[in-house]
């Protein structure tokens, strides 16, 4: 591997054009949806709330309520306490829920309204009535990404509920980081299949991507019970997912307090990573890997041969949440595409390290690792670097329209497309899926590109 | 039922029929209501975006230029500036430290970058709150650039989004009265609050060309910053849309005595009605306007007419409810329903005013839910209650209809079909068509529950 090329900082950033990265409370908003029975809850002004259910429905096609406590311009003044408790107190009575999970926004950050302060008063003001688990985070979107927002709520879950030494049991807990619904889904399946019961926190398996129902479902059914968020402390492991992490997790938090031995896995994307969840998993259930993703991992190497040829050396664009382009660098390289350029709209998380690491061994070269850029920054050094594809959400179909050069589509968002809850990104099957997809591309490519438009290829 | 409302929010309800109509309205959302509505900034950035020539700053921190990233399908037919997101991303130190600097060198940056004919800058919650004196910076930079620098300040927290569009009027305003206007046709007007959705503005553009009346200035969709300076020389203002656009109506007859009128190009009657009030507007000056403008009509009726009754055949009685933005587009849609041989059984609006509610109950059927600023509980329990065919919304309306197993059409700034004009109107009937016909209807719970349990009923006797 050529030497790890140095991040050149941009000499007078001033200006964001076409972000890369989205704001910190939806991120938390997500995750608080992964919870049975919870309903997210903005502290902030109304527009934020509905900005980004609309924004969460474009890309799930799923019911998102997210209450807010809709402060004006007195509120902003005096503090936002009050409205708060009121909110609170509404969400109650109309929703019922057995969780609400609260949201700052840079509105209450910058007015300093103590959220955790409001929240003692509220249950010593309201404590005659059966309250829901009030759990909160500190999310100020001038601070991070929606990524920070995503582990800053499950951190908040995990610190806030579990708060004691439950029994301990043969259960492992799973931190699966910002995935889909099918992930989800797929994550479940595996757990099944070893026969360890495992609590996945957040599951938004169901609660985004609910069965067409008689009634409207106040709050969609599933997610991760609260009782077994309670119990992971007990469990005999955590498995997070992730190479971008801060240094404070929900896992980090299990095994200080609780001793509950965390390991951190990339998130399972292509051959290798997936093999580190299934030897993660053997270790520490002890139960050896079912023949049925031994199967499914010969697959995939069966069509890494058979599709080597129409991949190898095409060069790509990735951007994304850190995560998830270190997930992509590493399938990447796997199969021979070079990753020319690697952006993410976050800072200060590891991408390249993580993408050294990821590839170690594999990739012949580096990318260009670029933190904190927006879609003009990729754009302004794409020009030169010649891709073949692109591979992330669907903000950069722009680019890749311009540039005449497929978009495969994976992540979150996916607002020009249908069915991105249901995108598989995970597990043998996950890198199955997008390597078939990446072959077709490049083959679709080919074939409009002709004169002739062959039938054989 | 009633346990989908909340105390506060019972007077925000009525039922036509059941006596007086005294609706509260244009008051602040209840905090944990889940409201469907949004807020100041987003009232300026959505009346503002479609101008497609200027550039469109949001000084905040990211998630408000994000969410606002080419949200609308408001066509352009030369530049598209407005497609793009741009903002200034505060981070924490700009919190602390305050943003302007970061401002001044972002509209820098960008005005160099893109050349545009003006800049918006929009306010955000967190602007208001650390104090950046954003018309200072604008001041500087319109000198610094030559080209007008304008604030908008649409801070979140500061009302409604219905502020937001006084916000963003004023913002225009700096604009109207920059431009020659020695050249203009003394029948001629200016289109305001139609943003062009789909190419819905050029459609009626087409009308005003084939009725001799020149267009000035689209306000807002395909609209251009030299327009909208040359605004006030027109004769006449059509103001579509509920307010988004009436203040700056009001500020160009105050200031330059030019009247308006109240418009409305959704629909039959309410197409036909407003080419009709501009062709009265501009008889004295030019007689034949009137017979140009009954041709007009009767020649897209008798295309219209034949295939609006083939929909009808199959959309006599089904029923329907909606909930959009303004209010006055629900006049419009409520007839065009009635054209379809469809009843309206709940009208909901998220900025309506006591009048715009006393009119909706005036021409709706007795036994009409009206509500202002519901949620999604609400909206739910009015879809079941009714049991509606179909329901009209946006985006966040969507899945609330979809999970019940009811039909959907996208009538807000999001679609991308034009169901504008005559063209729209049969758009519309066919969408509304396809989304009420399609088989997929009774495979959901809602609906094949019903016919097994009709099945068995009629097994039994």
């Amino acid at each position: 591997m050529s030497k790890v090329k140095n991040k050149v900082e941009k000499a007078n950033f001033v200006s964001t054009t076409n972000a890369c990265k989205l704001c910190t409370p939806l991120g938390a908003s997500l995750a608080f949806r992964g919870v049975e029975g919870a309903i997210p809850f903005q502290h902030g002004s109304q527009g934020c709330s509905t900005y980004m259910r609309r924004y969460i429905i474009s890309h799930f096609r799923e019911p998102v309520d997210i209450a807010s406590s809709a402060l004006g311009e007195k509120n902003a003044i005096y503090g936002g306490g009050p409205n708060l408790k009121k909110g609170i107190l509404n969400v109650m009575k109309k929703y019922d829920p057995l969780l609400i999970g609260i949201a700052t926004t840079c509105l209450t950050e910058t007015i300093g309204d103590d959220v955790p302060r409001i929240l003692f008063e509220f249950r010593q003001e309201f404590g005659d009535l059966k309250l829901p688990e009030l759990v909160s985070v500190s999310s100020p979107s001038y601070n991070g990404t929606h990524m920070d927002g995503w582990h800053g709520a499950v951190c908040s879950l995990v610190e806030q509920l579990c708060t004691e030494q439950a029994e301990k049991d043969d259960s492992v807990n799973i931190l699966p980081n910002m995935i889909s619904c099918e992930d989800i889904r797929e994550l479940r399946d595996i757990c099944e299949r070893f026969e360890v019961e495992a609590t996945i926190l957040p599951d938004i398996s169901e609660t985004l991507d609910a069965p067409a129902l008689e009634d409207y479902v106040k709050i969609p059914t599933g997610g991760t019970p609260i009782k077994s968020i309670k119990k992971m402390s007990g469990a005999s492991a955590t498995i997070e997912f992730g190479r971008c992490l801060a240094d404070k997790t929900g896992g980090v938090a299990l095994e200080k307090k609780f001793g509950v031995k965390n390991h951190r896995i990339g998130i399972p994307m292509g051959l290798r990573e997936t093999d580190a969840l299934f030897d993660t998993l053997e270790e520490v259930t002890g139960t050896p890997t079912p023949r049925r993703y031994e199967l499914e991992r010969g697959r995939l190497i069966d069509a890494y041969v058979d599709g080597h040829k129409y991949v190898f050396g095409k060069r790509a664009i990735v951007y994304g949440e850190e995560d998830l382009v270190t997930g992509l660098c590493s399938f990447l390289s796997e199969i021979g595409v070079e990753v020319v350029l690697a952006g993410t709209g976050a800072r200060g998380k590891g991408l390249e390290k993580a993408i050294a690491d990821a590839t170690e061994g594999v990739a012949r070269k580096m990318p260009i690792v670029r933190e904190g850029v927006d879609f003009h920054d990729i754009a302004d050094e794409a020009e030169e670097l010649k891709a073949d594809l692109m591979i992330g959400h669907s903000k950069g179909y722009k680019y890749a329209k311009a540039w005449n050069i497929p978009l495969i589509r994976v992540g979150f968002p996916i607002h020009d497309r249908f069915g991105g809850q249901r995108i598989l990104h995970i597990g043998y099957r996950g890198a199955l899926s997008l390597f078939d997809k990446i072959v077709n591309a490049v083959l679709e490519k080919k074939q409009s590109d002709s004169n002739i438009g062959y039938g054989y290829l | 039922m009633t346990s989908a409302i909340l105390e506060e929010r019972k007077d925000q309800i009525h039922r036509t029929g059941q006596g007086d109509i005294d609706i509260a309205c244009n008051r602040e959302s209840l905090a944990g209501a889940v409201s469907q509505r949004a807020c100041v900034f987003c009232g300026s950035r959505v009346v503002l975006y479609p101008i497609a020539d200027a550039l469109h700053l949001v000084h905040g921190p990211i998630g408000c230029a994000v969410y606002t990233w080419d949200i609308r399908g408001s066509l352009s037919s030369g530049p598209e500036l407005h497609r793009m997101s741009f903002s200034t991303d505060l981070q924490e130190v700009d919190v602390i430290f305050g943003g302007e600097k970061k401002l001044e060198a972002a509209l820098d940056e960008l005005i160099d970058r893109h050349s545009p004919k003006a800049a918006f800058v929009y306010s955000t919650c967190i602007v208001g709150i650390i104090g950046d004196d954003l018309e200072a910076v604008c001041r500087k930079m319109t000198e610094k650039k030559g080209i007008p620098v304008l604030p908008v300040m649409s801070e979140g927290f500061k009302g409604s989004k219905r502020e937001g569009y006084l916000a963003a009027c004023k913002a225009m305003f700096k604009l109207v009265g920059t431009e020659d206007v020695s050249d203009v046709s003394p029948i001629s007007v200016n289109i305001l609050g139609d943003f062009n959705l789909a190419g819905e503005i050029w459609i009626v553009r087409e009308y005003f060309r084939r009725m001799g009346v020149e267009v000035v200035a689209n306000i807002t969709g395909d609209g251009r910053v030299k327009d909208v300076g040359r605004s006030h020389g027109a004769a006449l203002n059509l103001v579509q849309c509920s307010g988004a656009t009436l203040d700056l109506a009001k500020m160009i007859k105050e200031k330059y005595g030019k009247p308006f009128i109240r418009v409305s190009y959704l629909g039959i009657e309410d197409m036909a009605e407003s080419l009709y009030q501009v062709a009265d507007f501009f008889k004295d000056i030019d007689p034949n306007i009137v017979q140009r403008t009954q041709d007009l009509v009767k020649d897209e009726l008798s295309k219209l007419m034949p295939e609006i009754a083939r929909y009808r055949k199959d959309l006599e009685g089904k029923k329907v409810a909606m909930y959009v933005g303004g209010s006055f587009k629900a006049f419009s849609l409520l007839k065009a329903f009635r054209h379809l041989g469809m009843k309206v059984v709940m009208v909901g609006s998220q900025t309506g005013t006591k009048e715009d509610y006393a009119e909706l109950a005036q021409i709706a059927d007795p036994g009409t839910i009206l509500v202002d600023d519901a949620n999604p509980l609400e909206l739910s329990a009015f879809i079941k209650e009714k049991d509606v065919d179909v329901f009209v919304g946006g985006v966040k309306e969507r899945p609330i209809a979809f999970k019940m197993g009811v039909g959907f059409c996208d009538h807000n700034h999001e679609r991308k079909e034009a169901l504008e004009g005559f063209e729209g109107m049969l758009n519309f009937a066919r969408e509304i068509h396809s989304s009420v016909m399609s088989p997929v209807w009774s495979f959901v719970p809602r609906r094949s529950n019903r016919i097994s349990k009709i099945i068995k009923e009629a097994g039994n006797e």
